[in-house]
């Protein structure tokens, strides 16, 4: 199977700690991963490298069927290229509406005349009335973003990067402070978008990562420790010791 | 237009606001009117609304976009120096050839252009037309520079600053020190520009030495008016659309917009050249009314209290900018003009000319403290009554 992102033997120190240590990483293009580790592992660093935020000292990150590398693009760029990425904490504008935090995020062109011209098609705010039903948010269309509930602003964001049509879904910690009915609307959003793109999940929480039913990455400082089926990486002694064990 | 008429409910009043102030002031006119309020106050009232066409530019990079420039004067004053340059030069070549006229034999053009420059730079014991003269016989050409200089500075520091990143007080600290630097700059003697000399006389607009300042001071209110409806009109247009979601999106979580796939550094550029550009054309105008511009309008204070009138008036909203600068350089006037009365304590006077920094400090400490809305808050209070 073609690779749609593959990171290799990429390093990178701050401050003399050696955050990620030779890691090397593969996902499929339509594919949902779980990346799981204790603090510290370099879970974080390596979505900031992948998505431009975080310069490796050495190491490829190659993108896609023509291999494109990462490393000479900035955030934009990368997000234009296709990779999304949700933040731990739920990221939306507060003072915009549901309904203008997806039409800004929509696949459309970024150029800032572009948009000072744009004006929505009928298409357009169909779609986002679509991506508002599939987050469970068609009642909010018109309500600030600001006063949704953590888990609303959670699904929002989702929203707005399956807006964004990426290839690559980065996902750090969604459910986080989420209720039980909450966590499993998570999962089916999850689950869905991987039908058609790559999803990587990082998240501390094994129940949830149960859940998703997918392939798991254990890292430990910052190198990938195990990978495999949740259950064959919880049978496996070392990542019981640095991980499970504690 | 029509849209934005109706998705923005301020954009009619504030036109109706501006259409009405231009026929009250022409109505109370010494030239066309009842002769109610004076030519210095008719100047005054159109420098205000220049300065209000700053306010709303200011608004524009700190309320919607999250840029705290302390440097916008500095494109203001330049757009003054620019139209400064064609008043002062043509004005002085008409007082010139009249002059020489007298003579037996007429004058070559060089003897012309030299008197010129005696004429204009004897001040800094110059004799000669420095090169960034070269332009100022035309009128047209300066008015392209009143928007190209203020534009392209505001275009390299922009480029410079927002493609290193730098953000909130730093980058307010940078804004502050370009002009700063400027102003100490135009403060030379040998710098083109006439040291802290200036340029002066600028009220008397060439070839309309017969019509009287009343007349010209109602002409240049209609012109500032003019310029701040359609400014107006224009920010409120940018600001409507998703291009508006985007630069207030930048302020509110400049990340997420990165990660949606927007160059950041390139929107902010775009408003801050945008801003600096409508500065510019704002200052035009104004000193032409002023008469008289030299390097202390750039000085650092000015872009401080730029900002204070915003605040007070109210952020990210446009009319609070245009709110907080007309009644704040008003009541400036006021104080400082001598007209306010002292305050005798007993023990202590309190004059307003000293006075009147300690009472606009006051206030704005209490607004931010206690109505961060600023006055345009005001507004929300009395529209939501109506909504009930």
């Amino acid at each position: 199977m073609s690779q749609l992102l593959e990171v290799s033997g990429v390093s990178v120190t701050f401050d003399g700690f050696r955050a990620i240590n030779n890691l090397s990483f593969q996902i499929g293009a339509a594919e949902l991963r779980a990346v799981i580790g204790p603090n510290g592992a370099g879970k974080t660093t390596f979505m900031d490298i992948v998505t431009g935020k975080t310069r490796p000292d050495e190491g490829r990150v190659l993108w896609g069927e023509k291999s494109v590398s990462l490393l000479g693009l900035n955030e934009a760029q990368i997000a234009r290229e296709g990779v999304g990425r949700k933040f731990q904490r739920p990221t939306v504008f507060e003072d915009q509406t549901v309904a203008d935090n997806l039409m800004v995020a929509l696949k459309k062109d970024r150029a800032p005349i572009a948009v000072l011209l744009f004006k929505p098609s009928k298409a357009d705010h169909q779609r986002v009335e679509e991506l508002a039903a599939e987050i469970g948010l068609s009642d909010q269309l018109q309500t600030q973003a600001g006063i949704l509930s953590h888990g609303q602003k959670q699904w929002l964001e989702i929203g707005m990067l399956l807006a964004q049509e990426p290839r690559l879904l980065l996902v750090d910690e969604p459910a986080a402070g989420m209720t039980g009915p909450e966590r499993d609307h998570t999962t089916e959003l999850l689950k869905e978008a991987a039908k058609t793109r790559a999803v990587v999940v990082v998240e501390h929480d094994m129940d949830f990562v149960r859940k998703l039913d997918c392939k798991v990455t254990v890292l430990h400082e910052g190198s990938v420790l195990a990978e495999g089926s949740l259950d064959h990486v919880t049978s496996n002694q070392e990542v019981i010791d640095v991980y499970l064990g504690r | 237009m029509g849209n934005l008429m109706k998705s923005n409910r301020s954009v009619p009043i504030v036109l109706g606001v501006l259409a009405g102030i231009a026929l009250l002031v022409t109505i109370l006119s010494e030239a066309y009117g009842t002769g109610a309020l004076s030519t210095s106050l008719t100047k005054t009232l159109g420098m205000t609304v220049c300065l209000c066409i700053i306010a709303l530019a200011m608004d524009m990079v700190w309320g919607y976009s999250g840029i705290l420039s302390l440097g916008h004067f500095a494109f203001f004053a330049l757009g003054g120096y620019m139209i400064g340059m064609w008043l002062m030069y043509a004005r002085t070549e008409d007082v010139i050839a009249a002059s020489l006229a007298q003579g037996q034999l007429p004058a070559t053009p060089a003897e012309l252009s030299d008197a010129i420059a005696v004429q204009i730079f004897g001040v800094v014991g110059g004799d000669s037309l420095p090169w960034m003269w070269a332009f100022s016989n035309s009128l047209l050409a300066q008015l392209a520079l009143v928007v190209l200089v203020p534009g392209l500075l505001a275009l390299v520091f922009g480029w410079l600053a927002f493609r290193s990143r730098v953000t909130g007080v730093y980058l307010s600290i940078l804004t502050q020190a370009m002009t700063l630097a400027l102003s100490l700059y135009l403060f030379q003697n040998d710098t083109g520009l006439r040291g802290n000399n200036g340029l002066s006389g600028l009220q008397n607009i060439p070839g309309a030495e017969a019509i009287p300042q009343s007349q010209i001071s109602i002409w240049f209110l209609w012109a500032s008016i003019l310029a701040l409806a359609l400014a107006y009109v224009f920010a409120a247009w940018v600001m409507s659309g998703k291009f508006g979601n985007v630069i207030r999106g930048i302020r509110d979580d400049e990340a997420r917009v990165r990660f949606l796939g927007y160059s950041v550094e390139g929107y902010k550029l775009f408003v801050f050249v945008v801003s600096g550009v409508m500065a510019g054309i704002a200052g035009a105008l104004y000193y032409p009314q002023a008469g008289i511009i030299n390097p202390d309008e750039l000085a650092p204070i000015a872009s401080i209290y730029l900002a204070v009138w915003v605040a007070i008036g109210g952020r990210g909203r446009l009319y609070g900018a245009i709110i907080g600068a007309a009644v704040v350089s008003l009541l400036s006037t006021w104080f400082t003009g001598g007209r306010a009365p002292d305050v005798n304590l007993g023990f202590y006077v309190v004059q307003w000319v000293d006075w009147w920094t300690v009472l606009l400090g006051l206030g704005f400490v209490l607004v931010t403290l206690f109505a961060p809305k600023g006055l345009g808050g005001l507004v929300d209070l009395i529209s939501r009554k109506d909504a009930k």
